[in-house]
């Protein structure tokens, strides 16, 4: 039909996606280390960091994201004038990018955290016999294991989290939900079919990013 | 948990316990140190102002935002959970049948679900179906169906885990006393299944509770579009109302995780098979599902 000839909308909705991507892409990078270390706060011998890293993953893995986000906008930028960039897009940008990452980093914190339960602790025991120190055995021994037993969740985590980059339309970004409201508003009659297109794309993209976490945390799966 | 971090460490010796108590103040005070500069963040810009904080304290304020937005939130909630598990069920049941045909469109269903973001659907739902049906939809049912659609999906994978995992020989058993198929999927695999994987069930109830949220988005009145949008309408305090309505849901996704965490501990009986047992054979089932299923 005549949606998509239009090149306007094409171009929208490639932009659309692009920016989840870029959001995807970015908070990724960015909640992956984070996660990781609150994971390595959470299970470090001093109760400061334990608690820190407790408190973080409680308060922002209980709160909505729409909230969070809502947050980021309204809260940091608008009363405390927290700017990230001149440009009002990129700045929007950064904003979601902050708030995706705090609350994705809560998760990958958890992921992290129980697999570092899964590794037997004859590994981390045999670590301290040969007289590594807590950031050593961490490192060399434990969350390398960890590691390649946690890429299933951090499949599901990274396919949430891409899910979740829509609502950053909320504040205000072009991203894609917000395309494909404007287009059913504009094309009501193709609303299937617009819907179908959005859809479909999420589901190209993140069904086989699915089945490649699945297979790949099988291959790297620690045999015991 | 406990058992593998506390074998990370040694138990400090004298050196280590100097070292650590180092660590503790010198962190103790980067952390204070953040909380200072965030206090003075909000101070800059006037955020302790007690006008901005006083209509915590009416009972208006309670009565007519946050408590209505509050039950908006917790009925939405009640109604996609009730559908996501009835939904969760038919559509794990039908991905385990015998005939393909049932089979490969439940799958399908559950699948295309599981991978479109939900405000994509609420969009669709409450946009583009008035189209379709001449009708208007509520917003109300427009969250709630998007959240049957995506939690349901989610769950439907948990239960169909939760029953691959239930031992052969429950099934086999019944079989051999003359039960049919239904009768063995109603009355001996879906009740374990059910109860084995609890856990996983309530803490996607969380995530079905938070997501009522995404309600603001199409201006259904709940929580977060009354206590914080239209509250701070009204009074022009919205940091204070972000952190009031943030507590709360924290409260209450607290307490549903606690009673998650007392349900596995019950549920623990000597023939409750582990989570995921079936789909992960090999990564770490418990960790790999919780995290597959906590999330979004």
């Amino acid at each position: 039909m005549d949606v998509f000839s239009d090149p306007r909308n094409l171009d929208a909705t490639v932009s659309g996606f692009l920016w989840i991507l870029k959001l995807t892409g970015a908070s990724a990078v960015l909640a992956l280390v984070l996660g990781v270390l609150l994971a390595a706060m959470r299970v470090s011998p001093i109760p400061v960091l334990r608690l820190f890293g407790a408190a973080w993953v409680n308060i922002f893995r209980n709160t909505p994201l729409t909230l969070i986000i809502f947050f980021c906008y309204f809260g940091l930028y608008s009363t405390l004038g927290l700017t990230l960039s001149e440009d009002l897009v990129r700045n929007i940008y950064w904003l979601g990018v902050v708030g995706l990452s705090t609350y994705t980093a809560a998760f990958v914190c958890e992921a992290v955290r129980s697999g570092i339960n899964t590794v037997p602790p004859g590994q981390a025991e045999a670590a301290r016999a040969i007289g590594l120190t807590f950031a050593q055995t961490l490192r060399i021994v434990v969350l390398p294991q960890a590691g390649r037993a946690v890429v299933a969740p951090l499949g599901s985590i990274l396919i949430a989290l891409c899910k979740n980059s829509t609502i950053v339309g909320t504040i205000g970004l072009m991203e894609s939900s917000s395309v494909m409201k404007d287009l059913i508003n504009s094309y009501g009659n193709a609303g299937i079919l617009i819907f179908a297109v959005f859809a479909g794309v999420f589901a190209l993209l993140l069904i086989p990013t699915g089945y490649f976490f699945g297979w790949l945390a099988n291959r790297l799966a620690v045999r015991r | 948990m406990s058992n593998t971090t506390s074998v990370l460490y040694d138990h400090p010796g004298p050196r280590a316990r100097i070292r650590n108590r180092i660590l503790t103040v010198v962190f103790g005070v980067a952390i204070l140190a953040l909380l200072w500069w965030i206090y003075r963040r909000f101070d800059e810009a006037g955020q302790w102002d007690g006008n901005l904080w006083r209509p915590f304290g009416e009972t208006t304020t309670w009565t007519q935002f946050i408590l209505s937005g509050l039950r908006a939130t917790l009925f939405a909630a009640a109604a996609g959970m009730a559908l996501s598990l009835a939904f969760g069920v038919v559509f794990s049941v039908g991905r385990l049948s015998d005939h393909w045909w049932i089979r490969i469109p439940c799958g399908a269903v559950v699948e295309f679900f599981r991978a479109v973001p939900l405000l994509l659907m609420i969009f669709f739902i409450f946009y583009a179906v008035p189209f379709l049906i001449k009708a208007p939809v509520s917003a109300f049912w427009a969250v709630v169906i998007g959240l049957t659609l995506y939690n349901g999906s989610v769950l439907a994978e948990a239960f169909r885990a939760g029953i691959r995992a239930v031992p052969r020989g429950q099934s086999e058993a019944a079989y051999a006393l003359g039960m049919r198929k239904t009768l063995v999927m109603r009355h001996i695999l879906v009740p374990q299944a059910a109860r084995s994987m609890l856990p996983v069930i309530v803490s996607q109830l969380v995530v079905l509770l938070k997501d009522t949220a995404l309600g603001y988005i199409v201006a259904y009145p709940e929580l977060l579009q009354r206590g914080v949008n239209d509250l701070s309408a009204n009074f022009g305090n919205v940091v204070a109302a972000a952190i009031v309505v943030a507590l709360i849901y924290i409260v209450i996704n607290s307490l549903l995780t606690l009673l998650a965490g007392w349900l596995g501990r019950q549920g623990q009986g000597p023939r409750a098979p582990k989570a995921g047992e079936a789909t992960q054979p090999s990564a770490p089932s418990k960790a790999a599902d919780e995290g597959a299923v906590a999330t979004a």
